[in-house]
This record gives C-alpha cells, sequence and structure tokens, in this order.
C-alpha cells in the first residue's frame, strides 16, 4: 500500500454523554480527494479535529506515510504536512491578510517576504487576493481564499476543507474546484467535508460516510446517485418537499425602493430595494452571505425602521412600525442566527415561544404570562414540527441545531403568518430536517400566506421558490420565476450585473 | 489672580512627573485589553504598588529596589484576577471591581504603620549637557530615570504590538480567541501573561506616585488615577501613542489646576479640581462619538476551549 498517505484505524472519542466517533478506520490515497460525508452530529468535526491536532481521540491510531503519527497540537499537524481550511473561518477580522496568514505560520518570513509570496501563490493558483487588505472588509469568499493560501503556504500533503463551498457563488465553487484539481494533480490529498453530495459526485475520487459516529459505508461517488448517499446518511429515506400549485392571490408585502445605511463598520447599506410578495407565493433571495441578507431581514422584521413609505404590508404602511406591531399585523420572521437572535439561549423553549407568540397566541393578559397557554403552545410547535428535546422546559442552547431550528421556524409558523420571512431557514440542519421545514414553507404558501425565503443554498431556494432574485452589495437584481433559470444566470444575478438592473427593473410587476 | 506666579518651565516638568504614573499603567492596560482582557482592578493593584513600593523603599533604603517589589505585588494581585477569570471563568467586569476593592483594603492595612513617614526618593537623572541647557533642560532633562523608562515603554510597546510575531498572536487574541485557538496559540496562558504584565505596570504607576510624586503614604492616594488609566486606553483606541498624549493632558490639566489655585484663580475649588477628569472625560465622549474606535472585538469575553 505505497500509494496510502493518511491510514485512520480504529479512532474513538467519547465525549459526556455522546460518543462522537465510534472505532472509525479509513485510508485516504496520495494524489485522492477523499469525501467525508454525514448530517450534523454524525463527526465529521471531531474526526478532522483529531487529524488537525485539536482533540485527542481515545483509542485508534493513524499513520501518516507509513509512520505513526499523533499530533498533539495544530502546529505538529502543520508541521507534517496536513493543513486545515475551517468551515467557520479562523481568520481575525481587524488584522490585514498578510498578518493573517502569517499567524497560520510557523516560522513566518519577513512581512514583506510573505506579502511577495502571498501574490505568487494566489496568482499560481488563480486565487487574487491584496496581502494588505484587512480581512473584514473581504467577502466570503476572499476570506476562504486567505485560509486556502495560508494552507498552500506550507506545501501541505493533506489539506482538509471543513464545508468550503457553503458560502460560495457557482462561479466561486468553479474557481475553488480547478484550484483543488490542480492541487490534487500536484500529488497533494485533499479530505473534502461537505453534505452537498452533487459536489461531492463532480470533485471526489473517494467517500467516506458517517453516520452517528460510525463509518456506515465507502462509495465511488462518480458511480453513486445522490439520492443513494443522502439515504446512506440519514439511515432511512426521506420524502423530498412536494410544491403544490396554488393560485397567487393578493399583494400583501410590498417594499418600494428601499435604502437603509449600513448598520455597522462590517455591515451592508441597503440600495434602492423593490420587492412585492403574493398570497401563495414564496420568493426566493440567494445571494452570497453579507451581501445585505442580515441588514434586509432586520429592515423587514421592524428591527431597524426603514424610511417611511417603503415597507407596506397588506396595503397599509410599516415602515416605521417596530417588531410588534409588525407581528400583530401577521408579518413574522425568523433570522439565521438561533442562538441569540431567534432564540434566548439560555431560556425555556416556552419562554422563547412567549418571546414573539405573546401577542398572536394570546399568551399573555392585563400583563401577566399565562403559563399554561404558554406551554401548551411550545409543546404543540414541538409535536407538530417533530422537535426532539426532553421537553418544553429545555434550555434552547442545550438543542441540537436542526431541532431549534424546527422549533423557532415552527413557532413563527403555527402562529400563522401572512407574510413570513425567514434568512437561512436550513442552515446547518441536516437533511431530513431541512427536508421537513423546507415543507413546511411550502405549506404557509399553500395556506394563502406569502413567504420569503433569504438562504445561500440555491438548491433550497430552486426547490421551493416561485420566484427568485439575489442580492449583491445591498442590491436586490431583477425576480425571475425560477422556472426556467439555469445555473449560470443565477451566477451572474448573484455576481451583480448590475446594468441588467436597469433594463430589468420594471419587467417583472 | 496673579498667573505670574505660574512659571512654565516649572509646569511642563511637572506635568511629567504628574503624568508617569497613569502613563505605565494605561500602557499595561493596554496590553491586557489587546489580548481581549478587560481588567478593572487597575486601581486597585495601583494602590497595592504604591503602598508596597513605599514600604519596601523605606525598609531598604533603595526606591529602586521599591519598585521593583512593587512590580511584583501588583502582579501577584493580577495572577489572582487571572485565576479567576481565565481559569475559573468568572465575569471579568465583577472580578475586575472586586481587585479594587480587594487592593484598596489591602494597602490601608499594609500602610498603617507607614502615614506620616518620608520615603527616600529616585534621584534625578543627571543627563551632562542636555540637563544644562537653558529653559528645555529643567523642562524635559531633569527628571529621574522611570519618567524616561515610561516614555521608551510608550514606543517599546507600539513597536511590540505592531512588529513582533509575539505582538501580532497577542493582537490576534484579543480579535478572536475562537479563532487563535483553532491555529492552535494558547489563549488562557497567552491572555494571563498580559495580566501579569498589565499589573506590573500598575504596580510600577502606583509606586511612582508614593515614592517621586507625592513621596509619601496615604489612604487611598491613587484618588482615582487607575479609572482614569482605564478610561484613557478606550480615549486612545486602543494604541500606545494616543495613550501618551491622553496620559499628559490629563497630567496637563491636573497641575494646571493646582498652579491655578495657588494663583488664587477667581474658579471654585471643587470645580477645577474636577477638571482634569471633566477634561478627560469630554475627550473621551468627543472621541468615541466619531463612531468606530477599533475595540479588540473579544474584549471581556470568557473564553472556554469546547473541544
Amino acid at each position: 500500500m505505497d500509494d496510502t498517505l493518511l491510514r485512520i484505524d480504529g479512532l474513538t472519542k467519547a465525549y459526556p454523554g455522546v460518543i462522537a466517533n465510534d472505532s472509525v478506520s479509513f485510508a485516504i490515497g496520495k494524489g485522492e480527494i477523499h469525501a467525508l460525508l454525514g448530517e450534523n452530529g454524525a463527526g465529521k468535526s471531531t474526526l478532522v479535529k483529531m487529524i488537525y491536532g485539536l482533540v485527542k481521540p481515545d483509542s485508534g491510531v493513524m499513520t501518516l506515510n507509513g509512520a505513526p503519527y499523533h499530533p498533539a497540537k495544530p502546529s505538529e499537524a502543520r508541521a507534517s504536512g496536513v493543513a486545515m481550511v475551517f468551515q467557520h473561518f479562523s481568520l481575525f477580522n481587524a488584522l490585514n491578510v498578510a498578518e493573517n496568514v502569517a499567524l497560520g505560520m510557523e516560522t513566518p518570513p519577513p512581512m514583506r517576504d510573505l506579502a511577495r509570496r502571498i501574490r505568487t501563490v494566489s496568482e499560481t493558483y488563480g486565487l487574487p487576493l491584496d496581502p494588505s487588505r484587512t480581512v473584514g472588509t473581504l467577502s466570503a469568499g476572499e476570506r476562504q481564499r486567505v485560509e486556502i493560501i495560508r494552507c498552500l503556504l506550507q506545501d501541505p500533503r493533506l489539506l482538509i476543507m471543513d464545508e468550503p463551498t457553503s458560502v460560495l457563488t457557482p462561479q466561486e465553487v468553479d474557481i475553488l474546484f480547478e484550484t483543488l484539481r490542480k492541487l490534487q494533480a500536484e500529488g497533494t490529498s485533499i479530505l473534502y467535508i461537505s453534505h452537498k453530495l452533487e459536489e461531492i459526485r463532480a470533485l471526489c475520487d473517494h467517500a467516506t460516510i458517517l453516520r452517528l459516529g460510525k463509518n456506515v459505508g465507502t462509495c465511488v461517488p462518480r458511480d453513486t446517485t445522490a439520492r443513494e448517499m443522502a439515504e446512506l446518511m440519514v439511515g432511512s429515506s426521506f420524502a423530498t418537499p412536494q410544491a403544490r400549485a396554488t393560485e397567487k392571490g393578493a399583494v400583501l408585502l410590498e417594499i418600494r425602493d428601499l435604502s437603509l445605511p449600513a448598520p455597522g463598520a462590517f455591515g451592508t447599506p441597503l440600495r434602492g430595494i423593490s420587492l412585492s410578495v403574493r398570497a401563495g407565493e414564496v420568493l426566493g433571495l440567494g445571494g452570497v452571505a453579507g451581501n445585505g441578507q442580515d441588514e434586509l431581514l432586520d429592515a423587514l422584521s421592524g428591527e431597524r425602521l426603514a424610511p417611511a413609505g417603503t415597507v407596506h404590508l397588506k396595503g397599509s404602511d410599516v415602515s416605521r412600525k417596530g417588531p410588534a406591531h409588525r407581528r400583530a399585523e401577521g408579518l413574522l420572521s425568523g433570522p439565521e442566527e438561533r442562538l441569540g437572535h431567534a432564540a434566548a439561549p439560555d431560556m425555556s423553549l416556552t419562554e422563547n415561544a412567549v418571546l414573539t407568540a405573546a401577542h398572536r397566541k394570546r399568551l399573555v393578559a392585563n400583563g401577566f404570562i399565562n403559563w399554561t397557554r404558554a406551554r401548551t403552545f411550545a409543546e404543540e410547535v414541538i409535536a407538530r414540527f417533530d422537535v426532539r428535546t426532553p421537553g418544553s422546559g429545555t434550555a434552547a442552547r442545550a438543542l441540537s441545531g436542526g431541532n431549534l431550528q424546527k422549533f423557532v421556524v415552527g413557532r413563527e409558523i403555527a402562529q400563522a403568518p401572512d407574510v413570513l420571512v425567514l434568512n437561512q431557514p436550513t442552515w446547518g440542519v441536516d437533511a431530513a430536517a431541512a427536508a421537513f421545514i423546507r415543507q413546511a414553507i411550502l405549506d404557509v404558501a399553500a395556506r394563502g400566506g406569502a413567504v420569503i425565503v433569504i438562504s445561500q443554498d440555491l438548491d433550497e431556494l430552486m426547490q421551493v421558490s416561485d420566484r427568485f432574485g439575489a442580492l449583491n452589495e445591498g442590491r436586490l437584481s431583477p425576480l425571475r420565476p425560477v422556472a426556467g433559470l439555469d445555473i449560470e444566470q443565477i451566477g451572474l444575478m448573484m455576481g451583480g450585473a448590475h446594468d441588467m438592473e436597469v433594463a430589468d427593473v420594471n419587467a417583472w410587476p | 489672580m496673579d498667573l505670574s506666579a505660574i512659571n512654565p518651565v516649572l509646569l511642563v516638568a511637572s506635568i511629567m512627573v504628574s503624568a508617569t504614573p497613569i502613563l505605565l499603567a494605561a500602557l499595561g492596560e493596554l496590553v491586557v485589553e489587546r489580548a481581549g482582557v478587560l481588567n478593572l482592578g487597575v486601581e486597585g493593584m495601583m494602590i497595592t504598588g504604591a503602598v508596597v513600593g513605599f514600604a519596601i523603599a523605606v525598609n531598604t533604603g533603595s526606591p529602586l529596589l521599591g519598585f521593583v517589589a512593587a512590580a511584583v505585588a501588583a502582579s501577584a494581585l493580577s495572577l489572582a484576577f487571572g485565576v479567576l477569570t481565565q481559569f475559573l471563568l468568572s465575569n471579568q467586569v465583577a472580578t475586575g471591581l472586586g481587585l479594587t476593592l480587594t487592593g484598596l483594603g489591602l494597602s490601608s492595612l499594609i500602610g498603617k504603620p507607614y502615614e506620616g513617614i518620608k520615603s527616600p526618593t529616585l534621584p534625578k537623572l543627571d543627563l551632562g549637557p542636555l540637563s544644562d541647557l537653558p529653559v528645555v533642560g529643567r523642562m524635559l532633562f531633569s527628571h529621574d530615570i522611570v519618567v524616561y523608562f515610561s516614555l521608551a515603554l510608550v514606543a517599546a510597546t507600539w513597536a511590540f504590538l505592531k512588529y513582533t510575531r509575539a505582538g501580532l498572536i497577542l493582537r490576534a487574541t484579543g480579535e478572536s480567541h475562537d479563532s487563535a485557538h483553532a491555529l492552535g496559540y494558547k489563549v488562557v496562558l497567552i491572555r494571563l501573561a498580559a495580566i501579569l504584565y498589565g499589573g506590573a505596570c500598575a504596580g510600577l504607576g502606583g509606586a511612582y506616585l508614593s515614592l517621586v510624586r507625592v513621596p509619601q503614604w496615604t489612604e487611598g492616594m491613587t484618588a482615582g488615577a487607575g479609572w482614569i488609566a482605564l478610561a484613557l486606553v478606550v480615549f486612545a483606541s486602543w494604541r500606545a501613542g494616543r495613550v501618551l498624549v491622553g496620559a499628559y493632558l490629563f497630567g496637563g490639566v491636573t497641575v494646571l489646576q493646582l498652579n491655578l489655585q495657588a494663583a488664587g484663580a477667581d474658579v471654585p475649588v471643587a470645580l477645577l479640581s474636577a477638571s482634569p477628569y471633566v477634561v478627560t472625560i469630554l475627550v473621551l465622549v468627543v472621541i468615541s462619538a466619531r463612531g468606530h474606535h477599533g475595540a479588540p472585538a473579544a474584549l471581556g469575553k470568557p473564553f472556554h476551549a469546547t473541544s
């Protein structure tokens, strides 16, 4: 077995109450792109943290290039030629690109040499990057380049990539794949973690599938359908959401020329956004993270007040009304950040239910909370949306990402919204829960509600939306019916072909 | 009022002396906050430094030994803060306030026997021909070594943070402890080192009060200098050069109002005494009002490695 780079044998890691990895074994060949597949909580992150020396395994052995390999810390892993690009970027916003790169190296050269090497490597691999830019001002795709270049400067033999494409436009994904294939051709092995099955089929040579911490199978992605891989991941088959053809009714929410300055140093201003959503319609808004998604949600939910005359709910101007008023009028929203924005982490599910449903579900009378009604409502959400939790008294923090997401989305849907605005409703949620949430979104529309889904997952938007638009630097592209859109056009919309906007701005009612 | 009673040469010279304690303490706190830790115990560490430095200097007859002891003692006190906040994850604000109260109480206990005694003080450095220069010589070149040490420390702090790898790692820790941890840096140890350094600086500042500026021990003699040092760090947008400006501004107004009092200015004494604080706070507000002031992103947030 001369062409094996890293062999993992019986790796086990247990945390109190959960076995993150249970005797996992597999091997990565030299110059191979190996996929690691699994749902959230399947143990992918723990596994790569062990390979990268951030976590010590309880038992099991690793062999790198025939020699025993047991890194006690990341610097040892890097010294052995293992580099990692993190899912949640391990970057420092206030520092510049070169400083960020230097922090990830053992013995960085002087800054001027480093800047030159960054330029050279970035040109070689088609990843343009200015070493003196402050990272806080970069787009998500550019930030990822910083991470990749930080790794490449150390000539890694194994490059670990943790969900690298979740923040990229289709064009950026293509560029990334080019880079990865080039690295592969040079003999670098890549461990590629993702749950985007089509990407894995396009890129990877082999795949190892984890479920509940165990290796449940390997396959050659090119010869396996996405559905087969998904069922291996989940362990059972699940239903694909079904859209029902519904009558589009009256316009429920209309935004007219909404502009808002950026909320902070690293925020995005909204520039002249106009849109309308009808009853029974789902509007999907795509775009790379940080192009005004959070700001748009804040302006719609009422967290930031909009200029008068810009936000109209069922014909009346609510631009200057706060969230409580908008909720009472039937405009409900679910922000992206589950812990700390959609839900208060240390409060129970019942308390969290009261926070947004107090008025619509009459959980408060004469200024006092009716805990019985609140608990009943929370339990109704838990039952209806299949939230796996010991009970309504559990703290929000204790729920897994997917379960909490089902709860916060369910909490809004159970209030029978006229207009529902969701940002990243299935972010970091496993496939089964995501399918469930998407179905719930479609059900709201079928019931006659209007829904705006803001997401970075294009497959999701194509699945649930009637019309699609993209946010770019706070501008909204023209909205187009999803039927007949191809990935090329979507990429252009996301990348911000602003000339289209001038020509087409009135093309859709 | 007789303004001619104010000697500009002496005024400038005493500004430098009066600014030095705050400058030292603020430089220490600057490094602590750049590492992402908010230690509100500066006042307590300063006064601990003041009393320990005074006691050691009186007993050994050596003011330099007093300074060293002050730095060690205040560092030891800050170690308590470090262990509580970094290992036991206690709240930084509450722990810092507790540290100040502890320092104040401890210092009056230790200082009781030393009230009313005069300590040996630091000799003025003889800078040869520089000290003999007319006007400028008296103003700038006839101070003790700690004044020049504090100025050198400004430059050293600036260069450390800007040019060295250790400084870069320290700043990175203060920006995002999670990222720093993911890259394999020992966040807790880096922060602990910064806290100890900040304690030592505050101790030096305190000792300068009791050994040079006053020079005797009175209970509660720091009189809010630690709080001003804390405020200065913010006012200076976490930059060493601006800390220098702020410290000299505060020192300048302090000395000026004392001189005005002596010259019999027609302003209520209470108002004059309050003026250094008022001016510094006003400047702070004006600077903060400009919006972006670059606080370290992880400032005051507890770090716990989950993996």
